[in-house]
């Protein structure tokens, strides 16, 4: 060490050990702030002060930046896809239905908390069917209408509704004292975690109208669902099971002397233990399936990146890929991560009540 | 009789009889729907169709594959694809995933925040948003053949592609894999002698790696699969170094090892163990993803089977079943693989 140089004042002093403690941290440090600048100022110029913001043409993008004017002018499209536009209300307001629940839900001192969850999580999606499909009074709007961010929220809480009870039976099912109920789980389990999804959508679109009898058809968008929820189910069983083996068997056995038989046990005991332990697991699960429904796009139907990637071939828009795609990918980034976020958060509250 | 009932034995075996039928309902009832629905529709079944003529073109095929060969001969094709686009990412995405995960955790501020933010963009955004981006983003803007970049006038860079020269016909792709493979072999050989040399004198060797590529779904697709997979493997090196205990880096540091030997035979051979399994999922995760270069028209063996094969035969069932068998074999071999590669790293270690 050399004579210890006269104390910098605070933050000079911890940018100094951070940053450029030795040589070789000072030109590491320099390397990263020269790449850093290389990429956003360009970027920064692109996005914002070169960018053009009003207009209603392409012959409104003067400037060398990016033209949201795009964006500006498809912005339902990117919402709704070509849900017809007097009947938009309807997505509104389911949209608007299930952030308040959700808002209202997560508010630990509502009172009779868990009845009202089981009631939204058993009302809210059929609701929201007949909200965005309609009959019964309201003007029917057939699935290849729908598109946008509203198709990709719809593919991803339909699909999990269904992955997730479906998955936490499968998990319970590969831990079963009986062989043969393992053994059906952990091959349903293992085909579907082996395939690509790309490939499970594929036969979803082309199997499910093959094998129901003959004048039964299958919605496109609902084999879309079956085929993402099968997929995300073994994923979440595997999540599930993280869980259970995290549970002492104590718990079981203590149960099992009180004399409770094994729904009770499962229900009362196990589940709303390893359900605790697994949330992380599963919200990150639940993230991949968000992320993979931009895959409807293989069989023509247009979720958020679908419809930015179908508004590239408008004559209109020529040359507008980096605008589409910058859009669209924020969006998805902005909701994998805050969804991350939380499942980090839930993450550390366990370890705090483990007391760990 | 009431006992007979209650034992649990009994009881365990009516409801896994009952789970049987009731699956086996299940699936006769899907089979007898699907078999009225093929009469119905005159579609064949059977497997004859792979020695039919496919008819179908297929621009990038490293097998010499034609359109009047067999729609065997088409699936081989793009199994070779599936497999060359494959084990290219694989090698790319460890290369990035172990830089930036080694970035990640040091203690420079600047270096690894900009790894965190390279893992937690990555990792956030939907894979076939980055194909779409390379393929439609990147190289459609890349410059036309006639202004490409190039370099010392034999490599050329341009929206075909990165072309690099290869004798006039198509064999040069032959030669070009053979390349490659001979390349690797030699790469492992080198790697296995210099360990060996080691082991017995005490001296080390440098041992290099190098590699080329070709055509721009195959860029695009490489590039995509590559950086985003090296997201995830970072975060499974982080965890794997992070397992490392500090004790072992002071007492490697007492020794007085310098930093970059700490590193190289300290901490990572015992974060290997750690590292394994999960980069084992990434590798196939990447595998199963590389399905998404049908997206783009990448020749692998979803876009030429399920997707041009099938419109072109019609036969649903037998081409879902042979590609989904495909990825299942594909999947089981690399897990085989690695179980026995990890055992034999565990015996080196312990």
């Amino acid at each position: 060490m050399k004579t210890a140089a006269p104390p910098l004042p605070g933050w000079l002093a911890v940018l100094r050990q951070r940053l450029f403690a030795t040589w070789l941290d000072t030109v590491v440090s320099l390397l990263c702030l020269y790449v850093v600048w290389r990429i956003s100022v360009p970027l920064v110029q692109w996005l914002l002060i070169e960018a053009n913001w009003n207009g209603a043409s392409r012959e409104d993008c003067t400037s060398s930046g990016a033209c949201w004017v795009f964006i500006r002018a498809r912005f339902a499209q990117f919402m709704y896809g070509q849900y017809p536009v007097p009947e938009r209300w309807r997505v509104d307001l389911l949209g608007l239905l299930v952030l308040f629940a959700g808002l209202a839900l997560s508010w630990r001192r509502l009172p009779r908390r868990k009845a009202l969850a089981i009631a939204a999580v058993l009302v809210l999606p059929v609701f929201g069917i007949w909200l965005l499909y309609g009959g019964f009074g309201l003007k029917i709007v057939e699935t290849r209408e729908w598109g946008g961010l509203m198709l990709t929220l719809f593919l991803a809480i339909y699909a999990g509704l269904i992955a997730v009870p479906l998955g936490i039976l499968l998990a319970l099912g590969r831990r079963s004292r009986l062989p043969l109920i393992r053994f059906a789980s952990v091959v349903f389990i293992e085909f579907w975690r082996g395939v690509p999804i790309i490939t499970v959508i594929f036969l979803a679109s082309l199997l499910l109208p093959l094998i129901m009898p003959t004048g039964f058809n299958v919605d496109r968008l609902a084999r879309a669902v079956i085929g993402l929820a099968f997929v995300i189910a073994a994923y979440m069983a595997e999540a599930v099971r993280g869980g259970l083996q995290a549970l002492p068997e104590g718990q079981t056995e203590a149960a099992q002397a009180l004399g409770l038989g094994y729904w009770r046990i499962t229900r009362m005991i196990v589940l709303p233990q390893a359900l605790r332990i697994s949330l992380p697991a599963m919200t990150n699960e639940f993230i991949s399936l968000f992320k993979s429904t931009t895959l409807v796009l293989i069989v023509s139907i247009f979720d958020l990146l679908g419809i930015a990637q179908a508004a590239l071939a408008d004559p209109a828009w020529v040359g507008m890929n980096m605008e589409a795609y910058v859009f669209a990918g924020a969006i998805y980034w902005f909701a994998c991560f805050g969804l991350s976020l939380w499942s980090r958060s839930q993450e550390k509250r366990l370890q705090v009540a483990h007391g760990r | 009789m009431k006992a007979f009932l209650r034992d649990r034995k009994v009881r365990d075996i009516f409801w896994q009889v009952m789970a049987t039928i009731a699956l086996i309902a299940v699936v006769v009832f899907f089979v007898k729907n699907a078999s009225d629905n093929m009469v119905k529709a005159g579609i064949a079944s059977g497997f004859n169709f792979l020695w039919r003529d496919s008819g179908i073109e297929v621009p990038f095929n490293l097998t010499g594959y034609k359109p009047s060969d067999t729609i065997w001969a088409l699936l081989w094709t793009g199994i070779v694809n599936t497999i060359l686009v494959s084990v290219a990412s694989i090698f790319l995405a460890t290369v990035i995933g172990f830089t930036v995960g080694m970035m990640r955790l040091s203690h420079n501020w600047l270096l690894s925040t900009l790894a965190a933010v390279y893992i937690e963009f990555v990792r956030n955004i939907p894979l076939l948003f980055f194909v779409l981006f390379w393929y439609f983003g990147v190289l459609a803007a890349l410059p036309t053949p006639k202004e490409s970049f190039d370099f010392l006038g034999v490599v050329f860079l341009n929206r075909r592609g990165l072309s690099i020269p290869t004798p006039n016909d198509v064999s040069g792709f032959h030669l070009a894999l053979l390349a490659i493979l001979v390349l690797v072999a030699v790469q492992i050989g080198l790697a296995r002698w210099a360990r060996a040399r080691q082991a017995r004198t005490g001296q080390d060797f440098p041992v290099w790696i190098v590699g080329f590529v070709l055509v721009p779904e195959f860029v695009a697709l490489f590039m995509a699969l590559s950086t985003y997979t090296a997201g995830f493997i970072a975060e499974v090196v982080r965890g794997g170094i992070q397992s490392v205990r500090q004790g072992q880096i002071d007492a490697a540091r007492a020794l007085g090892l310098t930093q970059g030997r700490i590193v190289r035979l300290v901490v990572i051979p015992q974060a290997m163990p750690v590292i394994i399994p999960p980069i084992t999922s990434q590798y196939l995760n990447l595998i199963k993803n590389s399905s998404f270069g049908a997206a783009i028209a990448y020749p692998e063996i979803v876009a030429v089977f399920m997707g041009s094969a099938l419109v072109a035969t019609g036969q649903a069932i037998e081409i879902i079943a042979i590609t989904l068998g495909i990825y299942l074999t594909i999947g089981l071999a690399v897990s085989v693989f690695m179980n026995w590669y990890n055992a034999r790293h565990k015996l080196v270690t312990r």
